[in-house]
């Protein structure tokens, strides 16, 4: 099935089969392999990315059904080589420490100040309830949540 | 993980759906149940029918004195529904206690309602508002309750071919208060038990009290006998944890490693009592 989508900007044209995850698109496909799969079980949120605005699980959709939508990655929040305000904080925080739920954990936090400008610390870790950091460092992610959401009110 | 081959259809209108549903094609809303069990082969629909490319299917709104929620309707729109929070807040709480955020912006009501999974969080709400849901085949549209629709676990009254169309939830007054209280199983989410409570007092009296029990039997159910324990008294706290004991009284209830059939029910009475307790205390 011949599917068309929006990727940071960039328009793809792409014939597909139904059962392509959206996940596979993104690393395969477009060969954008920032989106992580972690458990492939819509638990661990490696693979979020925004569709239309919405932070979803990439895993556990088609490509198919995201047919005509706009898709964020984490390679689409830099601009010009400046990293995003959330990604800034990730750096300064230190909200990482093997990285591999960052991409994820970015996307997630994203979601969360889009929708909540000054969220308090219970209102981040409820909004990262779909990620899972198996380093265990959720202590300095929700930290660089919270000094995203000073630094953009600033 | 990759499922099994599989035609796919995105409808613009319901009735080019129904019409592809009656040859045998199965219903795809926000995937969040029905995609992993495909990954897992657990599920292997030959023909997938997007609901979500139908613009008439996602909307809430009010007529005719109640609510009205189309089946796409996603949990975020509905925990995030300024009329909902209103009108209806049971269901806001409910939709926000559901997974997690991306499982929120993704899922839809018709298609958490119709996949009756015996852990989901709506059931227990929607028994407790008497819900009642819309139900459409090709040729055919009737309404079910949600007392009836449930059958067992992800088994409903939805024929081939049918699909959930709209929810409908009633408009309660100042004098009622609800609230949704959940143990959550944390990797996945969904309610180990689950306990909806909508009581409406006159002069402190309990009028009315509706009590909607998930996770602990087959399918969520009305726990009648707390019900009536409570309707008819100015509950003290002892009548609370009278009746709160009995929601799980005579339940054939599940076990399995995260929760035994015992500690099950001792966990339905509890988040029982804190959601009479907290329904109460949101009367105004």
């Amino acid at each position: 099935m011949k599917i068309n989508l929006s990727i940071n900007g960039k328009s793809y044209s792409q014939d597909v089969e139904p059962r392509l995850l959206l996940i596979h698109f993104l690393r395969e496909v477009a060969g954008l392999t920032g989106t992580h799969m972690g458990c492939e079980t819509s638990l661990c949120g490696a693979c979020t990315v925004e569709l239309n605005g919405k932070a979803i699980k990439s895993c556990t959709m088609f490509a198919v059904q995201a047919n005509g939508a706009e898709i964020v990655t984490v390679e689409g929040l830099a601009n010009n080589g400046k990293l995003d305000p959330v990604q800034e904080a990730f750096w300064n925080e230190h909200g990482l420490q093997c990285g591999f739920c960052t991409p994820g954990m970015i996307m997630a936090s994203k979601q969360i100040l889009d929708r909540n400008p000054s969220p308090t610390e219970e209102e981040v870790r409820h909004g990262l309830e779909g990620n899972v950091c198996r380093c265990t460092g959720y202590q300095h992610i929700v930290n660089a949540v919270k000094a995203a959401a000073a630094g953009a009110g600033k | 993980m990759i499922a099994q081959k599989f035609e796919y259809t995105a409808p613009k209108s319901l009735d080019e759906a129904l019409h592809l549903l009656a040859s045998g094609a199965k219903p795809l809303a926000g995937g969040m149940s029905l995609i992993p069990m495909m990954k897992l082969r657990l599920a292997a629909p030959e023909h997938l029918v997007d609901l979500r490319t139908i613009k008439d299917l996602n909307y809430i709104r009010e007529a005719g004195g109640q609510l009205h929620i189309g089946a796409t309707a996603s949990h975020y729109e509905i925990e995030s529904s300024a009329l909902l929070r209103q009108k209806c807040p049971l269901l806001t709480e409910t939709a926000a206690a559901i997974g997690d955020v991306q499982v929120r912006n993704m899922g839809t009501i018709g298609g958490s309602v119709a996949h009756a999974d015996p852990a989901a969080d709506y059931p227990a709400a929607l028994q407790a508002l008497e819900a009642k849901f819309v139900l459409n085949g090709a040729k055919s549209e009737r309404t079910v309750s949600a007392a009836d629709f449930f059958v067992d676990a992800f088994t409903t009254t939805l024929e081939p071919g049918e699909i959930l169309r709209e929810v409908i939830v009633p408009i309660d007054d100042a004098r009622t208060g609800t609230s949704y209280q959940k143990m959550v199983q944390p990797a996945s989410g969904f309610a180990i038990v689950g306990v909806a409570v909508r009581v409406r007092q006159n002069a402190r009296k309990v009028s009315f009290a509706r009590i909607g029990v998930t996770g602990l039997s087959n399918h969520a159910y009305r726990a009648t006998a707390a019900e009536k324990a409570l309707e008819g008294k100015t509950p003290s706290a002892n009548d609370i944890q009278n009746a709160a004991a009995l929601v799980a009284q005579g339940v054939d209830a599940n076990s399995d490693l995260h929760a035994s059939a015992d500690y099950r029910k001792h966990l339905a009475a509890v988040h029982a009592a804190r959601a009479i307790k907290s329904a109460i205390s949101r009367i105004t």
